[in-house]
C-alpha cells in the first residue's frame, strides 16, 4: 500500500496519468506546470464521482454527446452488473478514457465504483481493493466498448 | 563555383547544398554545422506534379487538415474538407465577446469587451516551433511577444509561508543561495573530496560564492549584494534617502516549502523556454489565415459516420448535423485528422493494428477560464506585465495578458489552466461554479482586487467539447512502442494526421509537422500508384 501511494503521488504530478511518458526525451506537451499536484481527491465515492467522473460522464451519469461522438452512460448500464467490468477500465483505460491508477488510490477506485454501481445502478455487491489486486494480477483484456448504451 | 581565394560562407554553402540536395540535405548539413537541430522543419514541402484529376479528401478543418489542404492544392490535387463543427480551426480557437461556448450540458454567452479574448487552446509558440512560425509569416499572421518567464510573478503553496504568495524571483534566488551555501559546506568539509579534484573543488567554491551570492564566510544572508538580485526593503532612490535597504532572505525550510524547483524545472524545459510568441488579437488568427486560403473547400456541420476504401479510392459517409441530410464524399486519397476520441467511435476500414492504435490513445483533460477585470491592477498595483503566477490549488495558475500594456479599461486574465485532478474538478462544475472557484482561488494572489474588479468570465472544459471530448492525446512510452508507428502508417489510401500523430503532442507544431509528413508520404504513394 505504501509503495502504491508513493507511486501515485509521484506520477499524478502532471497531465493525466502519463508519468512514464514524461521521462521520454521526445515527449513534449503544453501544460501549465511541472509541479506535483497537491490537489486532493476525496475518499468518499460520491465526492470522487463529482470531482473526477462527472467531468465527462456528466452529473447525472447519463453520459453525453451523440452516437459516434459520446461518453457512455454509467447510469443504468447493464455491463456494470459484472463488478470487474468498471474495475478493468479504471485500471487500464479504454479508448479516449485514461487509466486512473495515477490519479486515484485503490481504495478511491473501489469507492467510486461502488458508488456508481450502487447509486446510478442497482448493483450492491462490493468492489474491494482485493478485487482490484486480483484483476491487476490476472491482467485480463479490456472489454469492448459499449459506448452506444 | 566558389571564388578560389575566398572560403565560402556558411550561408553560401547551405544555399548550394539546398539547391543541389533539397531541403532534407540542407537540414542535415545545417545540423552538422551546428544549426537547426531544434526543429525537424525543413521548409514547406516541395510537392508538385499531382496526376491530373487526382483528389484528396481531408477530414477535419483544424490546423493539420487545413495545412494539408493548402499544400496539396498547391501540388495540384483537388481537395475537399469535411468538418463537424460550424467553424474552422479545430483547437486553434479564440473566445471573444458575443461568442457562445457550447459544451455538453451547458451554453455560455461571452461578454468580454471588444478586443479582449481568451485562447482556450494553444496560446504560446516557442521560438523553435519553426513550422508554425513559418506559416504565420507566409500567411501574414502578425505575432507578438508572449511573456513566458517573469520573475515578478508569484508562487502560492497552501503549506508555504502561511499561504502567502512569494515572488518567483525571491524563491529562485533563495534556492540558489541556500543550495550554494550547503554545497560550499560539503566541499569545505571534504565530503566531496573523492568526487572532485582539488582544482575543481576550488572552482566550485568560487562558483558557489559568486552564483549563490554568499558572504565572506560562505553564508547566504541578507546583504546589499543579495538585495541587488533579490530586491529591497527600500529600493535605491535619489537624494538624501537614496541608499537602498536590503530585504530579508527566507529560511531554508521556508524556501523548500515553496517547491520553487518545480517552476525552475518547468521554465528550463525546451518547449517552455523563451522567446515565445502569440498571434496578435488571438491565436485563431492562424486558423483564420488558413481558412482564407482553403475555406471554399470546407463543408461544415458534416458528421462522419463511416470511412471506407478500396483499390479505387476512399469514401466518407456523413450526416449533415444541422439538416440531417445524409451523403457520401469520394476521393482518390484521404488525410484523416479526426481526433482519436471520436475516430475510435467511427466505423473505419483500416487494418486491425491501426484500429488498435486509435483505441489505445486516451486524451488528457484541461480547462481554461478567462476572467475580465475592470482594470489592469496586476500592472498598476503589482508591476506584473505578463507571465504566470502558480498555485497548488485546482486552478493551477493565473496568467497575465501579453499585450496592450498600460492601457485603460477592462482586460482578460487567464484565471485557470490545470491538467490532471484540477482540470477534472473544474470541468465537472457548472460554468458559474467554475468562475466562482477561479475567483476564490485566484484571489490568493491579489486579494484586494480580484473580486472587486471582476466584470465577467468565460470557461472552456475540453472534455465537454462535443467535437473532441478531450484536450489532446496522452502517450506513454509503452503505448508509443506498441502503437505509434501503426497509427501514423499509410493504410491503403488513408493516412492520419494531427498532434496525436506526432512527438509534439498537444502543440500546434506537432499537428503541422504530422500533416506535412502525412501529405509527403501520400504524394509519394500517389505518384507511384
Amino acid at each position: 500500500m505504501l509503495n502504491f501511494r508513493l507511486v501515485a503521488l509521484f506520477s499524478s504530478s502532471l497531465c493525466l496519468s502519463a508519468a512514464l511518458a514524461f521521462a521520454s526525451p521526445g515527449f513534449a506537451q503544453d501544460r501549465p506546470t511541472k509541479g506535483e499536484s497537491t490537489v486532493e481527491v476525496s475518499d468518499e465515492g460520491r465526492e470522487i464521482y463529482e470531482q473526477i467522473c462527472q467531468s465527462c460522464h456528466m452529473a447525472d451519469a447519463k453520459g453525453g454527446g451523440v452516437p459516434g461522438a459520446m461518453f457512455p452512460a454509467l447510469a443504468g448500464n447493464a455491463r456494470l452488473s459484472d463488478k470487474d467490468y468498471g474495475s478493468i477500465i479504471l485500471l487500464k483505460g479504454r479508448g479516449g478514457m485514461p487509466w486512473f491508477t495515477d490519479m486515484l488510490t485503490r481504495p478511491q477506485i473501489a469507492a467510486v465504483l461502488n458508488y456508481v454501481r450502487g447509486h446510478f445502478n442497482d448493483y450492491h455487491d462490493t468492489v474491494t481493493v482485493a478485487d482490484l489486486d486480483r484483476i491487476t494480477t490476472a491482467n485480463p483484456p479490456v472489454p469492448d466498448c459499449n459506448c452506444g448504451h | 563555383m566558389f571564388d578560389q581565394f575566398n572560403a565560402p560562407t556558411r550561408r553560401d554553402l547551405l544555399s548550394m547544398i539546398g539547391k543541389v540536395g533539397g531541403g532534407a540535405a540542407m537540414y542535415q548539413a545545417m545540423t552538422v554545422l551546428g544549426h537547426a537541430a531544434e526543429s525537424q522543419f525543413t521548409g514547406p514541402p516541395q510537392l508538385s506534379g499531382a496526376r491530373p484529376g487526382a483528389s484528396v479528401l481531408v477530414l477535419g478543418a483544424g490546423l493539420a487538415g487545413m495545412l494539408a489542404a493548402y499544400e496539396l492544392t498547391k501540388a495540384g490535387y483537388k481537395v475537399k474538407i469535411l468538418e463537424l463543427q460550424d467553424r474552422a480551426g479545430g483547437r486553434n480557437m479564440t473566445i471573444r465577446g458575443g461568442d457562445t461556448v457550447t459544451e455538453l450540458g451547458s451554453v455560455q454567452k461571452v461578454n468580454f469587451a471588444p478586443g479582449n479574448y481568451l485562447n482556450p487552446g494553444p496560446w504560446r509558440i516557442p521560438h523553435h516551433h519553426r513550422t508554425v512560425l513559418h506559416y504565420c509569416k507566409a500567411l501574414g499572421v502578425e505575432l507578438e511577444p508572449f511573456f513566458q518567464l517573469n520573475q515578478n510573478t508569484l508562487i502560492h503553496r497552501k503549506d508555504a509561508f502561511g499561504g502567502k504568495p512569494q515572488h518567483l524571483r525571491d524563491m529562485s534566488i533563495d534556492y540558489k543561495g541556500h543550495v550554494s551555501e550547503l554545497l560550499g559546506k560539503a566541499l569545505n568539509a571534504g565530503a566531496l573530496d573523492k568526487e572532485v579534484t582539488a582544482e575543481d573543488k576550488a572552482k566550485l567554491l568560487e562558483a558557489m560564492r559568486s552564483w549563490g551570492v554568499l558572504d565572506k564566510n560562505m553564508k547566504f544572508t541578507k546583504s546589499d549584494k543579495v538585495a541587488d538580485q533579490r530586491g529591497y526593503e527600500r529600493a535605491p532612490g535619489g537624494g538624501v534617502n537614496g541608499a537602498p535597504i536590503p530585504n530579508d532572505v527566507s529560511s531554508l525550510p521556508d524556501m523548500l516549502s515553496s517547491k520553487v524547483w518545480d517552476l525552475m524545472g518547468f521554465y528550463s524545459e525546451y518547449v517552455m523556454q523563451g522567446s515565445m510568441f502569440q498571434a496578435k488579437g488571438g491565436m485563431d488568427m492562424i486558423g483564420k489565415a488558413f481558412q482564407a486560403r482553403v475555406g471554399k473547400m470546407i463543408r461544415f456541420n458534416t458528421r462522419i459516420s463511416k470511412i471506407a476504401q478500396d483499390d479505387k479510392g476512399v469514401t466518407a459517409t456523413w450526416v449533415d448535423a444541422k439538416t440531417g441530410a445524409a451523403g457520401e464524399t469520394k476521393a482518390d486519397w484521404m488525410v484523416c485528422t479526426i481526433p482519436a476520441t471520436i475516430l475510435g467511435q467511427i466505423d473505419m476500414q483500416v487494418s486491425d493494428t491501426k484500429k488498435a492504435a486509435i483505441k489505445a490513445l486516451p486524451y488528457g483533460n484541461s480547462v481554461k477560464i478567462g476572467l475580465e477585470m475592470k482594470r489592469r491592477f496586476w500592472e498598476t498595483d503589482y508591476a506584473i506585465y505578463g507571465g504566470h503566477s502558480f498555485t497548488d490549488q485546482a486552478i493551477g495558475l493565473i496568467s497575465y495578458p501579453n499585450s496592450k500594456f498600460f492601457s485603460e479599461g477592462p482586460a482578460v486574465l487567464l484565471g485557470a489552466y490545470p491538467f490532471g485532478v484540477g482540470a477534472y474538478m473544474l470541468a465537472g462544475m457548472t460554468p458559474e461554479k467554475r468562475i466562482e472557484t477561479a475567483l476564490k482561488q485566484g484571489a490568493v494572489f491579489h486579494p484586494a482586487e480580484y473580486r472587486a474588479e471582476y466584470l465577467s468570465g468565460a470557461s472552456l472544459a475540453w472534455s465537454r467539447m462535443p467535437w473532441i471530448l478531450g484536450c489532446c492525446a496522452t502517450w506513454s512510452e509503452e503505448s508509443r512502442a506498441a502503437h505509434y508507428q501503426d497509427l501514423v502508417s499509410m493504410d491503403g489510401r488513408i493516412v492520419l494526421a494531427g498532434e496525436h500523430c506526432s512527438y509534439y503532442g498537444c502543440w500546434q507544431e506537432g499537428a503541422m509537422l504530422s500533416s506535412l509528413d502525412a501529405i509527403s508520404r501520400l504524394h509519394t504513394k500517389a505518384m507511384s500508384a
